[in-house]
């Protein structure tokens, strides 16, 4: 059972549909028993970095993401989910987020050269800084992936599996032992997309 | 870097696709389900979801519809037609939609782009223009290309991205249906305008139209086009093929 964490943020309609497209069996869920009893989880996450963070800790989900981290359990952050991986993010002021990896997150303008369009929006290519990590066991390097996002991982360096060039070096997912994160979304991006759930997912 | 975009558009009315007709290799050409899953598996970057119908009645079935669609899409959706209030983006997102459109809507009531951008960011928020040159200026239709609304069309752009669109779709009256090719000056005026993403819409007849789009306006994010696609006039595959070898930034797959 794959656990997508219910915090009042984004629509999970796309996440689910994907998960229950490669054959995993999940569920939506803010209940932290559920979190506690499945096998993996998913933090999701769209909007801004301060606002997800407050919900999350005023659920008190963030408390049973950390300690089920802690005991092993596969987590997975997408996009926003991804970014409250890390220490701190300065999207609208200074935020915390769950800590669990080192680093940062920054904003891309000012990252990047002057003249390319912020979000990174669109289609861009992996590139796989470690080699073929397991999370990427069912693609290869140079896939491309979907992207919307205008703040970025920084000062992460260890744990990058992939970035992708946009003027910059962007990171593009990240993992430490058995925590994960995607900048971009899986769940639209295609067949290669649905590959990389199905990897986290152990299928 | 960022790839080229290639959008095919699904018109429905009434649950069906317009247009849909004579397409090789499915079973029922003008279910959007199918077409829909056919372009998300087939090389398609995004798709566009209109609902021309837009009546009331149509409404549920609308819904019903796009959920369907949704349901077997891995590729970004946009939603646009009928698009009047905060509350319909907040139907439609809640369908499944990861974009939402938004044109005559939004031309009556310029702050639904300012409401529905702070409560879904901008990234969500699409504001379409269908646009038509007169008297020597480019000018804003609004309902489906059928009313003067009197405004210039950059200044409108440029009013409608202040406000927080996070993606303009160009439909130019004047070449759209033509199959001569895309609108390259009122693209290129447009590009001039504003920094978000924009999408040409309107004159695509085949694979060199987007060869010329992409290298004549490199400003231009995506080329968007329906019946070209859905006739199966152009595969998306090989158009894909030969933008790269134009040595144009695409996805192939």
């Amino acid at each position: 059972m794959v656990a997508i964490v219910d915090y009042g943020v984004g629509n999970l309609f796309s996440l689910r549909s994907s998960l229950s497209s490669i054959g995993a069996d999940a569920v939506i869920t803010g209940d932290p028993e559920k979190l506690r009893t499945c096998d993996r989880i998913i933090l999701p996450g769209v909007g801004a970095f301060g606002d997800a963070a407050l919900k999350l800790r005023q659920s008190s989900l963030d408390e049973v993401v950390r300690t089920e981290a802690a005991r092993g359990k596969p987590l997975l952050g997408i996009c926003l989910g991804m970014q409250l991986l890390f220490e701190k993010s300065y999207e609208f002021g200074e935020h915390e987020g769950l800590g669990l990896l080192k680093g940062e997150i920054v904003p891309i303008k000012g990252a990047v050269p002057e003249g390319l369009k912020v979000p990174h929006m669109g289609w861009n290519f992996l590139r796989f800084t470690n080699g073929q990590h397991p999370l990427f066991r069912h693609i290869n390097e140079f896939d491309a992936v979907y992207f919307v996002h205008s703040y970025y991982a920084s000062g992460c360096d260890s744990s990058v599996i992939a970035t992708a060039e946009y003027g910059a070096d962007l990171t593009a997912a990240v993992s430490s032992e058995n925590i994960a994160g995607c900048q971009f979304h899986p769940e639209k991006s295609g067949f290669v997309g649905l590959s990389i759930l199905r990897a986290f997912c152990g299928l | 870097m960022i790839t080229k975009r290639i959008i095919p558009c699904l018109d429905v009315k009434d649950g069906r696709v317009v247009k849909g007709t004579n397409f090789l290799g499915l079973a029922d050409v003008s279910s959007p389900v199918e077409l829909a899953k056919y372009y998300s598996d087939g090389g398609a970057d995004e798709l566009v979801f209109y609902d021309i119908t837009a009546s009331a009645e149509g409404r549920r079935l609308f819904t019903d519809t796009l959920t369907e669609v949704a349901s077997g899409v891995f590729i970004p959706l946009t939603v646009g037609g009928a698009i009047n209030t905060v509350d319909d983006f907040d139907r439609v997102l809640k369908c499944g939609a990861d974009k939402v459109s938004v044109n005559s809507g939004a031309i009556k009531d310029p702050d639904l782009i300012l409401d529905a951008a702070k409560k879904y960011g901008s990234q969500c928020v699409v504001l379409s223009v269908d646009v038509k040159r007169l008297n020597g200026e480019f000018r804003v239709f609004a309902r489906g290309g059928r009313d003067d609304t009197g405004m210039e069309a950059v200044a409108w752009i440029k009013k409608g991205v202040a406000l927080g669109a996070g993606e303009i779709v160009l439909n130019s009256i004047d070449t759209d249906g033509t199959k001569d090719g895309f609108d390259l000056d009122m693209l290129r005026a447009v590009c001039d305008a504003v920094s978000v993403p924009v999408v040409a819409s309107g004159g695509a007849g085949g694979i060199g139209d987007f060869v010329t789009l992409f290298k004549e306006v490199p400003g231009v994010d995506a080329g968007l086009a329906a019946s070209i696609f859905h006739f199966g006039e152009v595969e998306i595959r090989a158009l894909k093929r030969e933008l790269a070898a134009n040595g144009i930034n695409v996805r192939l797959i």
